[in-house]
């Protein structure tokens, strides 16, 4: 199981000072955040990907690669990486770039992304949203795992005889991660690749989650890669940690109030019956998700929002070290009871791994044959 | 079973548009017999979820369970006051919120009420495009109730008129649309993929 945090890479005044950072200040802080992640013993931290204002995350990679420089341990990921808008071929390059220079310490998380405009000012049409992700992603696929490739599609130029370089790391492409709220269509195009499912899961209510995962992981045994509950599932989450409950609900309550997302909304109160935002105690926010298997079944990687609605870097940092923490009893909580069948969240090394073992398999077959 | 969902946005108590809205239901009931099942709704007490939703995007449970019921019925009886020459902003929210598709092909009739009969075409420069708009099959008679016309006995002809209406045509809805549910049986990818390499 893999704790972690996610980021979008808003640029968003901080309501009780009035003062907003500048895309500098954010840009730089984003990596200090993920140093401090990588500090506390967290295993991954992901990046959003945005093509406007407030947003300073237009170049996940970029990032991504300057934060692996500046890491050992951590593993990068996105939150989200836009396949609709992107050329599945400049993701096929950035990505396996970056594959090499981490080390394979690298996977990603495929979205769409809501901005209406993002779309046109790339030459896309966002009522084609679910088959831009449907296409550019079977593109991508191949483009990892075909060495040449010749290729026609609706929506972008035909290929001949291209190859993408570099080649994936050890020939194992990264592991990729399909996000999405409440599209059915994205759940099953998870199940069918056989790749992870991930759900935001913080501006939702639970039942929405646990229909989405549920719908993945019957898909996934459909297809044949596994049981249902082998299935690689990921959530999101976010919390506001204080050593005492009253201090943590007090000082967030105005970055709640005036989230950019739900803010001059429901009450904080109303927000966090009904979602799975946590603002409290440690002890809360560990027993809070630790029920999340309950309507998810065991998972594989849980990422949490802590940096976001103006709240200072000073705070997040110490939201972090709050996390690190409870992280030991959240590890220990999640491996209670899990069964053994059940996969890890997924690395470089488990992937290359479970490649050479197939092999090996396969070719016990072949000489039996 | 049949089922009828009316919607009333009327706001005060005792409300002229929840009188309205209980008359339709009624002759609803009366026309469908005993296996249908009309519940009437009032948008009232959801209006602060209505706006949380605007603002979150997504429904509370109470809201969601409100929707749901729309999802389900077989036709729907949707009533309002008549605010500044058209529907309410709580009536039009409500059907803001409602998930792309929900209304196609389902019948729906539609009511107002105001003060003064002067609004009476509210009906149909308003309420009716906006169903159109959301492909909803309109019944051909709306209602419309000036204060005045609680006195006169014009209103309850056309309430059964229009009742009548939306009984017959609940029949045979399931024929025009089917959505499919893609929790419960989803398309399979592979079609999908099929779907863009043609």
């Amino acid at each position: 199981m893999q704790f972690g945090i996610f980021t979008v890479g808003d640029v968003t005044t901080d309501p009780t000072t009035g003062r907003t950072p500048t895309e500098h200040e954010r840009i730089k802080a984003q990596v200090q955040i993920a140093k401090k992640a990588e500090e506390v013993g967290l295993d991954v931290v992901a990046v959003g990907q945005h093509h406007n204002p407030p947003f300073v995350a237009s170049s996940p990679t970029t990032t991504m690669a300057y934060i692996a420089a500046q890491t050992e341990r951590i593993l990068l990921s996105t939150s989200t990486t836009l396949i609709t808008t992107t050329d599945p071929v400049r993701i096929a390059e950035d990505y396996g770039t970056l594959q090499h220079l981490a080390d394979g310490r690298m996977d990603l998380m495929m979205g769409r992304g809501n901005t209406g405009p993002v779309y046109p000012w790339f030459g896309k049409d966002i009522r084609e949203g679910i088959n831009l992700a449907i296409e550019n992603y079977a593109l991508l696929h191949r483009l990892w795992r075909e060495d040449v490739v010749d290729w026609e599609g609706k929506f972008r130029t035909p290929l001949q005889g291209f190859t993408a370089t570099p080649r994936p790391l050890d020939g194992v492409p990264p592991f990729v991660w399909h996000g999405s709220i409440r599209s059915p269509e994205i759940a099953e195009q998870a199940a069918y690749y056989g790749d992870g499912f991930f759900h935001n899961h913080i501006f939702w209510p639970s039942s929405h989650t646990r229909q989405m995962v549920a719908l993945y992981r019957r898909r996934f045994e459909h297809y044949g890669h596994g049981r249902a509950d082998q299935a690689i599932v990921g959530l999101g989450g976010q919390f506001f940690m204080r050593r005492n409950s009253q201090d943590a609900v007090r000082e967030f309550r105005p970055y709640f109030d005036n989230a950019p997302v739900y803010g001059h909304g429901p009450s904080l109160e109303d927000f966090t019956s009904q979602t799975p935002l946590t603002v409290g105690s440690p002890q809360e926010v560990l027993e809070r998700t630790l029920g999340f298997r309950e309507y998810v079944g065991d998972y594989q990687r849980q990422l949490f929002l802590v940096d976001h609605a103006g709240l200072p870097v000073k705070t997040v940092l110490e939201q972090l070290d709050l996390l690190g923490e409870i992280l030991p009893d959240l590890r220990a909580g999640m491996a209670e009871g899990r069964p053994a069948h059940v996969p890890d969240g997924p690395t470089h090394a488990g992937l290359v791994a479970a490649r050479d073992a197939a092999a090996v398999t396969g070719a016990a077959e072949e000489v039996s044959a | 079973m049949t089922r009828i969902l009316a919607v009333s946005a009327g706001l005060s108590v005792p409300s002229s548009t929840r009188l309205l809205t209980e008359r339709l239901a009624d002759a609803v009931r009366a026309d469908l017999g005993p296996d249908a099942e009309v519940e009437l709704v009032e948008l009232r007490p959801l209006a602060h979820a209505l706006a949380d939703h605007l603002l979150t995007g997504f429904p509370n449970a109470e809201l969601e369970e409100v929707l749901e019921k729309v999802r389900l019925a077989d036709g729907l009886i949707m009533v309002t006051p008549v605010f500044s020459a058209s529907f309410s902003g709580l009536f039009k929210t409500f059907v803001d919120v409602m998930e792309p598709g929900l209304l196609i092909g389902k019948p729906v009739l539609i009511g107002a009420t105001a003060g003064t009969s002067r609004h009476s075409l509210v009906l149909d420069h308003a309420l009716r495009p906006l169903f159109a708009y959301l492909r909803a099959v309109v019944v051909p008679t709306g209602v419309f109730a000036a204060t005045e016309d609680f006195g006169d006995h014009g209103l309850e002809q056309r309430v059964e008129r229009a009742a009548g209406e939306l009984a017959s045509l609940v029949g045979g809805r399931r024929a025009l649309h089917v959505v499919r549910d893609e929790f419960a049986d989803p398309t399979p990818f592979a079609d999908r993929l099929r779907g863009l390499s043609t």
